[in-house]
């Protein structure tokens, strides 16, 4: 899986799960207030991510990211580690 | 000091209408809301008949988080109470002021239980069920949507009684303002009718197997009866004491004069004469009627051999030579079960407020004990100022209600 599918698939479910405005994600945006998630949220983030990439994020793991960029980064890691394994 | 209970609103998602005017019109024409379902017949049901109620779309109405904490029968429930907040005109910022309080009937919550732990066997993991399955697996869901939904801020309580949990929400809530304890309250009752709802109650027989003609299946008191067809949707009422009412200068459509209950004290599923005769009698009382006051009687009856031939003997041990018109309209609607108790006073009340008595539909041929009955085959055009609304459920739980016209 590339990159720009990686994003396209992160915008999808966050558009239409989470009812984030699309505008709104851009690399370098801030990415806990773009979220704007609470500790439910979060669950369902994990669930999203673990549904459309196939791997569990630890909720600790999101304190490290900072930007969408981040995210990003982080998911195209974890793919890669993924597939490599 | 002791109070009296007047209904200010009402609202209704059922199988025969979306709405209190939809409904009222079925019930007039004698319009079934039964479908045979072919997901169920695939899933293993002996009968794959069902009430139809379809799911509202909720999305512009509910932002996502309470959208997504919610099972079926909370969305119906939603509906009933959105519209029933309407009829009473009140609304949120209304709550906001004043303690209002929430009493539902519900008795299950099967899919997302089913679901939840499906997708932890699965995943081997319980934070992949999601945030939102907790508060859906629970049995108060429905309260737990919707106190947070509408900000309430009084008594906040899940009435589960099996089949009688929606009467008796509304005998708690009349209790509760009797006695002072609340000005208002929503009571109510849901029923989800997803295929996880009812495999259980199928495997005992209950369900009616005529399933080449699903509009006639459910055919309360007739002699050729075979089984009930389950149904579902949501039905709220809104309770408040009538100086409360008044002084809003809050529309009053009825009264609640009396509630009657009692335990059949034997078997679990068996239906007894007894135990429906004592909730009758408890009521009558209780609104200090006597038989020939009843105008009408919305029966319990769900077109089971057993369970109509005791209700109908109940019956006419307590009315005998004073009977009223008698019919259920689980013949068009199915048996909404956990919501039945509070949908059968909305429909009972359509029927006072519009002068006619709904019919009893499909009902034929009367066998040895419904003979004995005075039941409406056709609809009734006719004036009533009380009804009687008769709930009974698995383990000998019984509720009777007595609704007096507002004029």
């Amino acid at each position: 899986m590339d990159k720009s599918t990686i994003i396209s698939t992160i915008h999808h479910f966050l558009v239409e799960d989470f009812e984030i405005d699309e505008s709104t994600l851009t690399p370098e945006a801030d990415l806990k207030q773009t979220l704007d998630l609470d500790s439910l949220d979060y669950v369902d983030l994990v669930v999203s991510i673990e549904s459309n990439f196939g791997f569990k994020v630890k909720p600790e793991d999101f304190s490290k990211m900072v930007t969408m960029s981040d995210f990003y980064d982080y998911v195209e890691q974890k793919v890669a580690e993924k597939t490599a394994a | 000091m002791s109070h009296r209970v007047v209904i200010t609103g009402m609202g209704i998602y059922s199988c025969i209408g979306k709405n209190l005017e939809e409904v009222k019109q079925s019930l007039y024409t004698g319009k079934s809301g039964i479908i045979l379902s072919p997901e169920r017949k695939a899933f293993g049901y002996r009968s794959g008949l069902t009430g139809f109620v379809e799911r509202p779309n909720l999305k512009g109405l509910l932002d996502r988080r309470a959208r997504i904490m919610m099972p079926e029968h909370a969305e119906y429930a939603y509906m009933a109470t959105k519209e029933a907040m309407q009829t009473a005109g009140v609304d949120e910022s209304y709550f906001e002021k004043n303690e209002v309080g929430l009493i539902y009937g519900n008795d299950s919550c099967a899919q997302a239980v089913i679901e939840g732990i499906d997708k932890v066997r699965e995943k081997k993991d319980t934070m992949l069920v999601g945030s939102a399955s907790v508060f859906q697996v629970l049995n108060s869901t429905i309260n737990m949507n919707l106190s947070t939904i509408f900000k309430l801020r009084g008594i906040n309580l899940t009435l589960s009684a099996a089949c009688a949990s929606g009467s008796h929400a509304i005998g708690l809530g009349y209790m509760f303002i009797k006695n002072g304890h609340q000005d208002m309250i929503i009571c109510g009752g849901g029923q989800e009718t997803n295929i996880y709802s009812m495999p259980n109650f199928d495997a005992l027989g209950a369900f009616s197997i005529r399933e080449d003609e699903p509009t006639k299946a459910s055919r309360p008191f007739d002699r050729d009866r075979d089984g009930l067809v389950p149904s579902g949707g949501g039905a709220t009422v809104i309770l408040e004491s009538l100086e409360h009412a008044q002084a809003r200068g809050a529309h009053i459509l009825a009264e609640v004069i009396g509630y009657g209950f009692s335990s059949n004290g034997e078997h679990i599923s068996n239906p007894s004469v007894d135990g429906p005769a004592r909730s009758l009698r408890m009521c009558l009382k209780d609104a200090g009627l006597m038989a020939r006051d009843i105008g009408y009687l919305n029966a319990h009856a769900t077109s089971t051999p057993a369970g109509d031939a005791s209700e109908a003997k109940a019956i006419f041990e307590v009315f005998g030579s004073d009977m009223p018109w008698v019919s259920s309209t689980k013949g068009m609607t199915g048996h909404e079960c956990w919501m039945a108790g509070a949908s059968e006073v909305v429909y009972s009340t359509l029927m006072m407020k519009n002068e006619f008595i709904a019919p009893n539909i499909n009902f034929e041929n009367p066998d040895e004990d419904s003979v004995k009955l005075k039941i409406a085959t056709e609809t009734q055009k006719t004036k009533f100022d009380v009804y009687l609304s008769n709930s009974f459920g698995f383990g000998g739980t019984n509720s009777s209600l007595i609704i007096k016209d507002w004029k």
